[in-house]
């Protein structure tokens, strides 16, 4: 590789990493905004309508962070992942399953987000039962973030990913409570499936991508794993 | 054009008042209390955003 | 196709015949009313004439609208005429009588069903449809039986050229309005919906659909055999013919009666044995009528029109008189609060504003209305009325406010001293039987 190709694919690099990190936050910005809005949250400075535009330009704004991250993970030469994969989950060669979660993950928000654009031809009733679909994509993003990024291990990263599990589990738990004993059934649910989504995420976390030869475990081909500490080295001496 | 509620798809989000006080009261349980004259051309751009705006689609917008 | 002798002079005109006990069967209804006609082929192409008929003789709708009937036929032809692939209409029987103090419709089933089918079938012919629903109430089990049995005697007898299918309506009070039951033959539940588009553009299964009460369907049934001045007849100018009232309450002889249309209310309590007792008030159209005082029935007449000075009318042929012995208060009470369990529960004015105005009565009753109850009242009346998909609110928001004025004094009398010994009697306005008794506790 020549230096400017390095760099250019150091670029890609970096920015495939960092808007999906930013895609991530802003899916879950939004899914709280939604959360928000089913709950009828308002106050003098944050009225309805406030929240339901910040929803709407924030769940738009994280397509178009993840339309970045897709093109820039695709244009990086580092590891070969083409533009099908984004769409098609599991067929890639380059970890495959956690990449396939990506697919899957993007997959939804552009259900989600094409059917909101046309939602008046769609009918109300259709339109709220793929919008459902939200609340499958967040949690599948997660952990795409959590097992396709090489960095996992860095503070900043699991930072992040907690910070947006703690956001989503605040969201859900108050909106889950409000109102009991009410739709109990379904409130229970919602509060089940995060408390063991949470727990996955501690009993998983430790012996997967932070352990030891994740990079290998996850599905990343053999012909990159030794460039993987390589590359990395060299970027961080670039700053 | 003129300012319509339906009353069943109506589930009292208020977002409609917020956006079009001009025309749009909400009574004591949350619903809309519409004033039914003809919408004056200077109101016309906020009511149809007030349309768009709500969850349920029970505001509607209707031509004479 | 008139037989002008068999054309009864006077009454009775649909309760000829009417058996002591069970139903009319199809050859002894032949007999008396003469062949269905418009059944040959020739006579098929005389829909549009049959229109014709029923527009002369000024047949009004008998479910409580009075909606010109001709008016109806003409624009569910129309609307059938406009729908790509030409889409055939389909006919409802509304037989479902929602309102506890009517019996017309289960009557003329019960009793007189091949009537209510041949005017179905007729309605049917002039618009072109080639079905007809009849819609029954799910606790109407004799009319159930009757119409089913009269069913298969028009089969035996080489059936009426379409197809007639029956329709159970679950018991509730807004079942029968006509939005509710195009939701129900649609496959949706017995609950209104929004209108437009109204039955006669978009109704059962997205066809152009007719619905007529059951005993307009029979006034129909009559007037295309004897015509349209033989209808007008009897009855005003402005609303002619006969009519079937129910008179219940505090009469010797409740029942279903046919009435000239304008006859006198008095003349028609004396037919029916006279009051049992000095009549406070009279209620005219059922639970979503008005109230008059009872020192005006020397001048109420049996037609909209006249009625209209006292700010009533007749709805589906309702009227229930309400004895000195009961109490007022305690009725209206208890009708309220079960018109607020009767709304369908779509809307939210009319969900929250029927039973804030049924609490806000019960406590009146009580006593233990706070000041100011009077405003509130009217206030909630003025938000529920016209704020609802169909006309539930507005009905009970006219009995309601009919009711304060009428038994003002009662009421003020009840704020003051609570519950009065009229209380704890028996109610007199019927309530369907799995109504609590909110009052009554």
């Amino acid at each position: 590789m020549t230096p400017i190709d390095a760099v250019a694919s150091s670029t890609y690099w970096y920015l495939t990493r960092s808007t999906g990190a930013v895609a991530l936050l802003l899916l879950t910005l939004s899914l709280a905004l939604g959360i928000a809005g089913v709950s009828r949250f308002s106050s003098p400075r944050w009225p309805r309508f406030v929240l339901d535009s910040l929803h709407r330009n924030v769940s738009l704004l994280a397509l178009a962070f993840l339309l970045v991250h897709i093109v820039t993970a695709v244009l990086d030469s580092f590891a070969p992942i083409s533009l099908i994969d984004a769409f098609v989950p599991f067929a890639g060669s380059y970890r495959p399953f956690w990449l396939g979660l990506g697919a899957i993950s993007f997959d939804l928000l552009l259900a989600v987000t094409l059917t909101s654009l046309v939602r008046r031809r769609l009918g109300y009733g259709a339109w709220r039962a793929t919008h459902w679909l939200a609340y499958a994509c967040w949690p599948i993003a997660l952990l795409h973030g959590l097992g396709t990024g090489s960095d996992v291990k860095s503070a900043w990263l699991l930072g992040l990913s907690i910070a947006c599990l703690a956001i989503v589990g605040l969201a859900v738990g108050v909106r889950a409570i409000a109102g009991w004993p009410e739709h109990a059934r379904v409130r229970g649910a919602a509060l089940g499936a995060t408390a063991a989504f949470a727990l996955f995420l501690v009993l998983w976390l430790p012996g997967g991508p932070l352990g030891h030869g994740w990079a290998q475990r996850s599905g990343t081909p053999a012909s990159l794993l030794g460039h993987a500490t390589t590359h990395t080295t060299s970027a961080k001496a670039g700053r | 054009m003129r300012l319509k509620v339906n009353p069943i798809a109506c589930e009292a989000h208020g977002m409609c008042a917020e956006l079009l006080p001009e025309r749009i009261a909400l009574d004591e349980w949350g619903y809309p209390i519409l004033d039914e004259r003809p919408l004056p051309p200077e109101l016309t751009a906020l009511a149809k955003r007030a349309a768009e705006a709500c969850p349920t689609f029970a505001l509607l917008i209707e031509r004479d | 196709m008139s037989t002008p002798e068999r054309a009864p002079a006077g009454l009775p005109r649909l309760l000829a015949g009417m058996p002591e006990h069970g139903a009319l069967g199809l050859a002894d209804h032949r007999a008396i009313h003469g062949e269905l006609p418009y059944g040959t082929r020739r006579e098929r192409r005389g829909a549009g004439e049959l229109v014709e008929l029923v527009e002369q003789a000024g047949l009004r709708g008998r479910g409580g609208a009075a909606f010109p009937v001709a008016r109806k036929l003409r624009a569910v032809t129309a609307a059938a005429g406009r729908t790509p692939l030409g889409k055939r209409p389909i006919v409802l029987a509304n037989a479902s009588e929602g309102e506890p103090a009517s019996g017309k419709d289960r009557l003329l089933l019960e009793s007189l069903p091949h009537l209510v089918l041949d005017g179905g079938v007729l309605a049917a012919r002039a618009v072109g449809a080639d079905e007809l629903i009849v819609c029954v109430d799910e606790s109407a089990g004799a009319a159930l039986r009757s119409l089913t049995r009269a069913l298969s005697e028009r089969e035996r007898a080489g059936g009426d050229g379409l197809r007639i299918a029956i329709q159970i309506v679950p018991h509730g009070y807004v079942s029968g309005q006509e939005s509710a039951l195009v939701n129900l033959c649609s496959g949706g539940p017995a609950k209104p919906t929004l209108t437009p588009p109204m039955p006669f553009q978009r109704g059962v299964r997205r066809r152009p659909t007719l619905i007529n009460n059951a005993e307009t369907l029979a006034q129909l049934a009559l007037i295309a055999r004897h015509g349209s001045r033989w209808f007008r007849a009897l009855g005003t100018p402005a609303e002619p013919g006969s009519g079937l009232v129910t008179l219940s309450g505090a009469i010797a002889y409740p029942g279903v009666y046919e009435i000239e249309q304008g006859a006198p209310l008095p003349a028609l309590i004396e037919a029916a044995g006279g009051s049992t007792s000095s009549v406070r008030a009279v209620l005219l159209g059922g639970y979503g009528g008005t109230w008059v005082d009872g020192v005006a029935i020397p001048q109420l007449a049996l037609a909209n029109e006249q009625l209209a000075a006292h700010g009533a009318s007749l709805g589906a042929g309702v009227v229930v008189l309400l004895s000195e012995q009961a109490c007022p208060v305690a009725e209206v009470a208890r009708v309220t609060r079960w018109l607020a369990t009767q709304s369908a529960g779509q809307c939210g004015p009319c969900v929250h504003g029927l039973d804030a105005i049924a609490g806000a009565i019960e406590a009146l009753a009580h006593a233990a209305a706070t000041a100011g109850v009077g405003e509130r009242i009217a206030r909630w009346c003025s938000l529920a009325n016209g704020r609802g998909a169909c006309r539930h609110p507005d009905g009970a928001v006219r009995f309601i406010t009919s009711g304060l004025e009428v038994f003002a004094e009662e009421f003020a009398d009840h704020a003051r001293h609570g519950r009065c010994e009229a209380c704890a009697s028996a109610p007199e306005l019927p309530l369907p039987d799995d109504v609590a008794l909110a009052v009554a506790a």
